[in-house]
């Protein structure tokens, strides 16, 4: 039942405080001529309301959450302790620079311990999340070009490996994209690379995710980013998959020029629902000077912000979302420099023991030695022999109390399930869904109608997606 | 697969039937089936220009958003729209429904199959 549905007239709470200002009637022709539309209820019916909704849903809390290139890890509650003081949410974003010295403090050490953890010396927390840091540093690349001069380079190289976000901030962005299939090893083809790039003054850079989307960390990086600048362009890391290699590996030192990372991914901040997210942008010192927003200079005590001599503008108002920076600056000075790398550590030995285990009954993508903090099932067999597809094995893990892992994703395998268990989980919790996944298995074998019809025991079965898709309902009717 | 018999195949899996320097375009029984339910579809505007082995259009399932290549150069002459309201079509008869008219050809992709050497394409490809 929707909260509109259970709404009475009458029954609203008053929370707002008397108004101590004259109030300022508008004009008749500025009014609206019928009230809002606000749900009125009691305090108890509308908490109720949202702990019902909170029990149909399954989150990082309720169970295993293995969805890949998503890093679905635990978020430790001292996260929200300090996001929670009122030192940093009983302020204003215009705040004078001398009262605020401690939030500025979060920001200058966020931006350094990001910049470390990545091989860049500038970062910039104001883009809200991964998608809008992705359209961030592909504004730096253009406007590093068109300082150049060089205004011919328009085109971005992306692997069809890549996430489906590269591709739509590139045009976003105003540039054309070029693919470039993999090998069948699933890393980039760097043949063909070579071919498309050599003697190109068109090429405006490269956006790559390493490791990439089927787990692989792609040996050849350094001579892809080679490449890419032999011929003029930039190199764009898109940090989705950072947690296998925080610590390990720096994309600076593969020869990337900007990254963007998901704080809601890698650093442990609440992620999906609509965030907030947060998608800090880092780049070498030769696109500093265009980065957006503003950044923290100073010692202690005396921090003050600063602008780039060559800005590019605002990805957003202030300082980004504020609050999730504190989640993750917590969550990286309570790991510390042994606890960063050891997480990474941990996310790629919990992928392996997956992958290695459901290798008896599953068919691995790109069928890797090892891989990095998640891997590919290819279901194609499965529905070959059974009709059971990777849709029907998801539904099932529902019914198991599992989130499902990342579906039809990456596009080059076609039956694909995408698991990255995280570093966060036990080995108890990654057997028993290792039980459970060869267990849906056999069932494709013995019963394949059984998984036909899952899920049957979650508050809503099978859903009608595609009747969804077609006929999309995305407002309320009020009578 | 219901086969198209009277038009060529690309190996991107579309359909094309031409007439003197007008073509009609749409996708293959075996794209619609291995597309899965479609849900949205998109489509060129009469009087773009479309290339050879370009995308001109792309479709949307569940899944995922697929590129739509044209096995010929020219200008849209005609689009349909009934498509637009209704990506269902494609899945119950993709051998009707026809994405673009085509006019004014002037090059057609490199290799276009004939129906019989489409089957046993995706055959092999299966």
């Amino acid at each position: 039942m929707l909260v509109f549905e259970k709404s009475r007239p009458g029954r609203g709470i008053s929370a707002l405080p008397e108004c101590d200002v004259d109030i300022y009637t508008l004009p008749d022709e500025d009014m609206r001529e019928t009230d809002l539309h606000l749900p009125e209820m009691a305090e108890v019916d509308l908490s109720r309301h949202y702990t019902e909704l909170a029990k149909k849903a399954h989150g990082v809390n309720d169970g295993f959450y293995p969805l890949g290139s998503c890093t679905m890890k635990y978020n430790p509650k001292v996260n929200e302790k300090t996001a929670s003081f009122d030192e940093f949410t009983q302020i204003h974003p215009l705040q004078p620079e001398h009262t605020v010295q401690g939030c500025l403090q979060v920001i200058k050490e966020t931006e350094e311990s990001l910049a470390e953890i990545t091989g860049m010396s500038n970062f910039t927390l104001q883009p809200a999340a991964g998608a809008h840091g992705e359209f961030t540093g592909l504004l730096l690349i253009k406007a590093y070009h068109l300082a150049n001069g060089d205004t011919k380079r328009k085109k971005i190289i992306v692997p069809d490996s890549a996430h489906g976000t590269n591709p739509a901030s590139a045009v976003m962005a105003g540039m054309d994209v070029i693919n470039v299939d993999s090998t069948p090893e699933g890393l980039v083809d760097v043949a063909k690379l070579r071919e498309v790039c050599e003697g190109n003054d068109e090429i405006a850079g490269l956006m790559l995710t390493n490791p990439n989307t089927a787990g692989l960390f792609d040996p050849n990086i350094k001579e892809i980013t080679d490449i890419i600048h032999e011929c003029g362009g930039q190199c764009y890391y898109d940090g989705a998959n950072l947690n296998a290699i925080m610590g390990w590996a720096r994309p600076g030192d593969m020869g990337f020029d900007c990254v963007h990372l998901n704080l809601h991914k890698t650093f442990s901040t609440p992620h999906g629902g609509g965030g907030p997210g947060s998608g800090p942008v880092g780049c070498k010192e030769h696109l500093a000077k265009f980065m957006p927003g503003l950044t923290v200079e100073g010692e202690e005590g005396s921090l003050a912000f600063a602008k780039a001599s060559e800005s590019l503008g605002e990805m957003k108002n202030f300082y980004g979302n504020f609050l999730v920076v504190v989640k993750a600056l917590t969550y990286i000075k309570m790991l510390g420099k042994q606890g960063i790398p050891e997480a990474s550590k941990n996310a790629v030995l919990n992928a392996n023991y997956m992958m290695n285990k459901l290798s008896a009954k599953y068919d691995i993508a790109f069928n890797p030695k090892v891989c990095m903090h998640e891997f590919v099932m290819d279901i194609a067999r499965q529905a070959k022999e059974t009709g059971v597809t990777a849709m029907d094995i998801a539904k099932g893990l529902l019914d198991n109390n599992i989130h499902p892992p990342t579906m039809y994703f990456p596009l080059t395998v076609h039956e694909a399930l995408m698991a990255e268990p995280c570093e966060t989980e036990s080995k108890e919790t990654l057997d028993e869904a290792i039980k459970v996944f060869l267990e849906l298995n056999d069932l494709a074998y013995s019963d394949p109608e059984a998984l036909h019809a899952a899920p049957v025991k979650t508050p809503v079965t099978r859903l009608d997606e595609v009747g969804a898709a077609r006929h999309p309902v995305l407002k309320y009717e009020f009578e | 697969m219901e086969l198209k018999k009277d038009a060529l195949y690309a190996k991107s899996h579309e359909w094309v039937v031409i007439d003197g320097d007008t073509a009609t375009i749409g996708i293959s029984d075996f794209a619609q089936s291995e597309l899965g339910d479609l849900v949205f579809v998109n489509l060129p505007e009469p009087g773009d220009e479309v290339e050879a082995g370009e995308s001109f259009a792309d479709v949307e399932s569940v899944k995922a958003v697929s590129d739509i290549y044209s096995p010929v150069s020219g200008t849209v002459a005609e689009i349909n729209e009934e498509l637009l309201d209704a990506p269902e079509l494609i899945n119950e008869n993709a051998n009707d429904a026809w994405f673009i008219k085509v006019e004014g050809i002037t090059a057609k992709a490199e290799e276009l199959l004939s129906p019989e050497e489409y089957e046993a394409f995706c055959a092999e490809e299966a």
